[in-house]
C-alpha cells in the first residue's frame, strides 16, 4: 500500500467537497431559440421590407355555403407583415429567455410561431397580386393531401410501436388505390372499393411480417423489396388488363361528399373539415382511436412492450410473434385505406406508381410526430399544408418560385429525420428479430 | 409451495447444460444453487420458468407434475423470476410494468390504470418497498429496480420466486434491503431460489446449498460450511480464493488524468472533472456499481470518447487530442468489457486475433505486405505462455471457451512493450480458474513497473487487485481510498456517500454481510 498518494486524494476530497452529480445541469440547448430568431428576422427583412409599400393583400375566407359570409379581408401588407414579424421576434425573444432561464415552453410556442410565419410569409406573397388567396382552398388542399400521408403514417406508427419497421408504406398504399380502384369499377361501387382496399395494404403487411418474423430478414430490405414487388405488378396488371378494359376495370367511381348539418356550415373550417367522405371521417376516427388506445389500453401497452422489449414481453407470456403479426397486418390495413384515397376518394382512375413517394413523406411524418399518433398528425398536417401553399401560390403567381415551396416538405423531412427536432427515440426493438 | 424436479436435462444441440437435475425446494426455503459461470444455472431456471422446455425429466409443483409452454403458464402455477438482466421496459412506467401481462381492464380493452397503481401501492407497502408507482423505470437506480421485479412477481402470487444473481448490480447496502426483503418473504411463506456465484452471499442467507458444475448438481452443503470447502465443492479442486500478492512498490506517477470531462451523446455529464493518477508498479481499481461512469472513463482515455475537458497524461505526454492508434502506440495496453465485441473478432483466426491492434507494425508487417508466419509463429508462443488451451492458432477464436478467449485478448495486449495496462471488468463471465490466472497475470504486469487501471464492479475482484481504490458514483470519483478499505466503507461510497462519512456511518451499522465476514474471520 502507498500511502502518500492516498493521503493527497483524501485531502483532494476533503478540499473539495463533492455534491450529488444530480446537481449539474444540462448544457443549453441554443439551437431553437436561435432559428426562432433567425426565422422572425428573415420574416421582418424579406417579407415586410420587401414588401411595396401601399400595396393590400386580399384573403377570400368565404365559401359558397356558409351560414354567415365573412367578407374578403383586405390587409395593407407592409403594415400587417410587420406586426406578424414583430410578434414573432417577441415570441423568439420570449423562447431565448426561457431557454436562459431554463423555462420549457409549450407546445403552443412553435405553432404560434408558425402560424405567424406562414401568414406574415402569405401577407408578403399575396401583396399587390390584385387576386385574392382562397384561404378555404388552401385549407382544403391541405387536408386533402394530408389523407394519405396520416394513414400512412398511423401505419407506420403501429408497425413500429410493436418493432417492425415499415418501409413499405410507399407498396401499401399503393396496392389500397389499386384494389380500390380496380373493386369499385367491377362492381360500380365506391363504398365495395373502400371495403376491398384494405386487404390490399393488409396483404402487403402480411407478406413483410411473414419475412421479418417467420425469417427473420432484415425489415428494411423486404420493405424496399416489397414496394417494388407492388409498383411491378400494378404496373403490370394497369398496361395489361387495366388498359384493355378500362370501362369494366378502371372506370371512375367517386365517394360521395357527405357533410354533416350544421358543423359544415361553419366559416372557414366547417366547409375543410366536415363536407368530407367517409374515408376521411374514418381517418378522424383511426386517430383519436389509436390516440387513446396506444397509451391507455391493453392491446397499446402489450405493443409498445413488443416493440421496446420483446424478452420482457415474453416473459409474461405475451405472445410477441403473434403480436406482431397482428399490428403489422393490421397497420398494412390502415395503410390500403390510406391507397384509397388516391382512386375512390378523389373519384380518380388508377394510374401507375400514382402514390409517388407519399409512403415515404409519411415515415417522415411519423418520426417527426416521434412515433405519436398526435405528433404524426401534426407533421403529416404540415407536410400536405405546405404542399397546398405552393400550389395555391402557383396559381396566383408569387415573388417566390412555387417549386421551392414544393420542395419544403423534404426539407423538413430532412432535417425530422436528422434529428433536428431533438432526441427522436424509437422503441427500442424496432427492426430486430426476436430469436428465442 | 413445494418445488421439485427430477431428473431435468436440457441439451442445446450436442452440449449438455443440464444433465439429470434432482432438486428440492421445501415451501419457505432460501435455497441457493451455487455454481460457476457457465455451470447451468440460468438455463434450469429458464427451464423452470418455461422459457425452455427439457429434453427430458419432470417439474412437479407441490408434487404434482406441471409442464409448461410459455413464461405465461408458469407464472400462473405460481413461480416468478427476477432476471439477472432486469425484464424492465426502460421507458414504461412501475405502473406499466408491473401489470405488462396482467392487465385490469374496463370495457374495450382500456386499462384500468386506478386499479393497477393501486396494486403496485398495495405491495409496496406490504413489504416496506418505497417504490412510486408513477415513476419511469430508466429513471430508478438499479436497486429500485430490482425492487419493481419483485412487485412485479409478487402482484402475480408467485410461491417461488427465482431470483438469478441478484446481487450483481447492487452495492453491499442495497443487498443488504434485499436478503431482508427475502427473509420477509420467506416468513410469509415463499419459496425462494437464489441463483449465485458468491460464495460470501450464500452463506449469509441460504438455508439449503446445491451445488452445480459443468450441468451436474454436485453436492449439497449447510450454510456453516467453510468458502473454502464451498469453492472447492464449486469448481472440482482446491483453490485459492485470495490472490497471492506482495506489497506494492510504486514508483513515480506514470499515468494520470487530470479534471477528464466527459458528456455523451444526449448532452448528459456522464464524467465530471475526474482526476487520479497512478504509479509505476501499482494498481489502481476503479469500483463503482455498473454505469457511474466507468465504462466511459476507459473509453476515453483509449479515445473511442472524446473528453471536453481535462488532460490524459502517460508519461507526462498529453493524449488527449491523440487518435486511439496513437494512443495504442504511445503504449497503452486495453482489455475491453465486452470480450465478443469489442476484445475480439469471433469469426477471425486466433493468430489474426492476435495482431488485431499490431498488425501494420513490425515485426507483423513490411511495408504494406503482412507476415503471416511471422504472426502464426509469435501467435503460438504467446498463446502457449499464457496458457490458452486451443486447437491449433488457425482456428476461429470463437471456438475457445470466454476463459481463453480472454487469455489471448491478454497475451495480445501484454506481448508488447505497455506503458498503461488498461482493463475493463476483465473477469466478467469467466470461470474461477480463468480469473485465478487473469488476476495473477495483472500482479505480474503490475510488478514489471506498469501502471494498472483496472474497471470492475465486482467487490472481490476490487479487493483482491487493488493497491487503491477509486470509487465512482453519477460520473464523478467520489473519492480514493486504500486497498484494503472495508466493503462497508466501498459500498456506501458507491452509493454517493462522500469518503469520510461513509467511515462513520460504515462503523455505526454493518451490513449483514459483513458481519458475516468478521463472524467468519473470528
Amino acid at each position: 500500500m502507498s500511502e502518500q498518494p492516498t493521503q493527497e486524494s483524501v485531502a483532494a476530497v476533503r478540499a473539495e467537497p463533492r455534491h450529488e452529480a444530480d446537481t449539474h445541469l444540462q448544457p443549453i440547448k441554443w439551437k431553437f431559440p436561435i432559428t426562432y430568431v433567425l426565422l422572425a428576422l428573415l420574416s421582418l427583412g424579406a417579407f415586410t421590407f420587401l414588401t411595396p409599400s401601399g400595396a393590400v393583400t386580399q384573403f377570400r375566407l368565404a365559401t359558397a355555403t356558409d351560414i354567415v359570409t365573412l367578407p374578403a379581408a383586405n390587409l395593407p401588407s407592409f403594415a400587417t407583415a410587420l406586426v406578424l414579424s414583430l410578434l414573432q421576434l417577441g415570441l423568439g425573444v420570449l423562447a431565448v429567455v426561457a431557454a436562459a432561464r431554463r423555462i420549457k415552453l409549450g407546445l403552443w410556442h412553435p405553432m404560434l410561431f408558425g402560424l405567424l410565419f406562414v401568414l406574415a410569409f402569405l401577407v408578403y406573397a399575396g401583396a399587390g397580386r390584385g387576386a385574392f388567396i382562397p384561404v378555404v382552398t388552401l385549407l382544403a388542399g391541405a387536408l386533402m393531401l394530408s389523407v394519405p400521408l396520416i394513414f400512412g403514417a398511423m401505419c407506420g406508427l403501429v408497425g413500429e410501436r410493436s418493432g417492425i419497421i415499415n418501409i413499405a408504406i410507399e407498396g401499401q398504399l399503393l396496392a389500397g388505390a389499386f384494389l380500390a380502384a380496380v373493386a369499385a369499377s367491377f362492381f360500380t361501387s365506391a363504398y365495395v372499393g373502400l371495403l376491398a382496399a384494405p386487404f390490399a395494404g393488409a396483404a402487403v403487411g402480411g407478406l413483410l411480417v411473414w419475412f421479418a418474423v417467420k425469417y427473420h430478414v432484415n425489415q428494411i430490405i423486404v420493405g424496399v423489396v416489397l414496394n417494388v414487388l407492388v409498383i411491378g405488378l400494378t404496373s403490370f396488371l394497369y398496361s395489361t388488363v387495366l388498359t384493355q378494359n378500362a370501362e369494366m376495370w378502371n372506370a371512375r367511381q367517386q365517394l360521395p361528399r357527405l357533410p354533416i348539418p350544421g358543423l359544415s356550415q361553419i366559416p372557414i373550417i366547417g366547409p375543410v373539415l366536415f363536407n368530407q367522405t367517409i374515408l376521411v371521417y374514418l381517418m378522424y376516427v383511426i386517430v383519436f382511436a389509436l390516440h387513446i388506445l396506444v397509451f391507455k389500453s391493453r392491446w397499446g401497452l402489450r405493443m409498445r412492450a413488443v416493440g421496446e422489449h420483446p424478452k420482457a414481453a415474453d416473459t409474461v407470456g405475451i405472445n410477441v410473434p403473434r403480436t406482431r403479426v397482428f399490428n403489422t397486418v393490421l397497420a398494412g390495413g390502415i395503410a390500403g385505406l390510406g391507397g384509397a384515397y388516391f382512386t375512390v376518394g378523389q373519384g380518380l382512375a388508377f394510374g401507375q406508381e400514382m402514390s409517388a413517394g407519399q409512403g415515404f413523406i409519411a415515415l417522415a411524418a411519423m418520426i417527426l410526430g416521434r412515433w405519436n399518433p398526435k405528433g404524426a398528425l401534426l407533421a403529416a398536417l404540415l407536410f400536405g399544408f405546405s404542399t397546398s401553399v405552393g400550389q395555391v401560390l402557383s396559381t396566383i403567381g408569387t415573388p417566390v418560385p412555387s417549386e421551392m415551396l414544393l420542395m419544403l416538405p423534404y426539407v423538413i423531412t430532412i432535417f425530422a429525420v436528422a434529428g433536428f427536432v431533438g432526441r427522436v427515440r424509437p422503441p427500442a426493438a424496432e427492426g430486430v428479430p426476436y430469436i428465442k | 409451495m413445494k418445488l421439485q424436479l427430477k431428473g431435468v436435462t436440457k441439451r442445446f444441440g450436442t452440449f449438455t447444460a443440464n444433465d439429470q437435475i434432482d432438486l428440492t425446494v421445501q415451501p419457505g426455503e432460501i435455497h441457493a444453487l451455487l455454481g460457476e459461470n457457465g455451470a447451468g444455472k440460468s438455463t434450469l431456471m429458464n427451464t423452470i420458468y418455461g422459457l425452455h422446455s427439457p429434453n427430458e425429466g419432470e417439474i412437479l409443483l407441490d408434487d404434482k407434475r406441471v409442464t409448461f409452454d410459455g413464461p405465461g403458464d408458469a407464472v400462473e402455477a405460481g413461480i416468478g423470476m427476477v432476471h439477472q438482466h432486469f425484464m424492465l421496459i426502460p421507458v414504461f412506467s412501475v405502473t406499466e410494468s408491473v401489470m405488462l401481462g396482467y392487465e385490469p381492464t374496463k370495457t374495450a380493452g382500456m386499462i384500468d390504470f386506478a386499479e393497477a397503481r393501486h396494486r403496485v401501492q398495495e405491495i409496496s407497502a406490504r413489504f416496506g418497498f418505497d417504490v412510486d408507482p408513477d415513476a419511469m423505470i430508466e429513471d430508478l437506480p438499479v436497486g429500485a429496480q430490482q425492487r419493481v421485479e419483485i412487485i412485479k412477481a409478487l402482484s402475480r402470487d408467485a410461491r417461488v420466486l427465482i431470483l438469478d444473481e441478484p446481487t450483481a448490480v447492487l452495492t453491499p447496502q442495497e443487498t443488504d434491503e434485499l436478503i431482508s426483503i427475502m427473509r420477509q418473504l420467506k416468513e410469509a411463506g415463499t419459496s425462494i431460489v437464489f441463483i449465485t456465484h458468491k460464495l460470501r452471499e450464500v452463506r449469509a442467507i441460504a438455508d439449503k446449498i446445491t451445488v452445480i458444475r459443468r450441468g451436474k448438481i454436485v453436492g449439497e452443503a449447510l450454510p456453516e460450511s467453510t468458502e473454502t470447502e464451498l469453492a472447492s465443492l464449486m469448481v472440482g479442486r482446491e483453490v485459492n480464493l485470495a490472490t497471492q500478492k506482495e506489497p506494492a512498490t510504486p514508483g513515480e506517477i506514470g499515468f494520470s488524468v487530470e479534471g477528464l470531462t466527459v458528456v455523451s451523446g444526449s448532452g448528459k455529464v456522464v464524467l465530471d472533472n475526474v482526476s487520479l493518477s497512478i504509479a509505476r508498479g501499482e494498481i489502481l481499481c476503479v469500483a463503482g456499481v455498473d454505469g457511474n461512469g466507468q465504462t466511459e472513463l476507459a473509453q476515453a482515455i483509449l479515445g473511442l470518447r472524446s473528453a471536453v475537458a481535462g488532460t490524459i497524461s502517460l508519461d507526462g505526454t498529453n493524449l488527449r487530442r491523440m487518435s486511439v492508434k496513437e494512443r495504442l502506440n504511445a503504449g497503452i495496453g486495453f482489455v475491453p468489457e465486452d470480450r465478443s465485441t469489442d476484445g475480439v473478432i469471433p469469426a477471425f483466426s486466433i493468430t489474426e486475433n492476435f495482431v488485431l491492434d499490431q498488425y501494420d507494425q513490425q515485426p507483423y508487417s513490411n511495408g504494406v505486405a503482412m507476415r503471416p508466419s511471422v504472426m502464426r509463429e509469435a501467435a503460438v508462443n504467446q498463446t502457449s505462455r499464457f496458457d490458452v488451451r486451443l486447437g491449433t492458432v488457425d482456428d476461429p477464436i470463437s471456438t475457445l471457451s470466454g476463459g481463453n478467449q480472454q487469455k489471448v485478448v491478454l497475451a495480445r495486449e501484454m506481448s508488447r512493450d505497455i506503458r498503461l495496462f488498461l482493463a475493463s471488468q476483465p473477469t466478467r463471465g469467466l470461470d474461477v480458474g480463468s480469473i485465478e490466472f487473469v488476476h495473477r497475470t495483472i500482479i505480474e504486469e503490475r510488478d514489471k513497473g506498469t501502471p494498472c487501471l483496472i474497471v470492475s464492479t465486482e467487490l472481490d475482484e476490487v479487493s483482491n487487485l487493488a493497491d487503491r481504490i477509486a470509487v465512482m458514483y453519477r460520473g464523478v470519483v467520489v473519492g480514493i481510498v486504500p486497498g484494503d478499505t472495508n466493503r462497508d466503507v466501498l459500498g456506501l461510497m458507491m452509493a454517493g456517500v462522500p469518503v469520510e462519512e461513509a467511515y462513520t456511518q460504515a462503523e455505526q451499522h454493518h451490513t449483514i454481510l459483513g458481519e458475516a465476514d468478521e463472524e467468519a474471520q473470528a
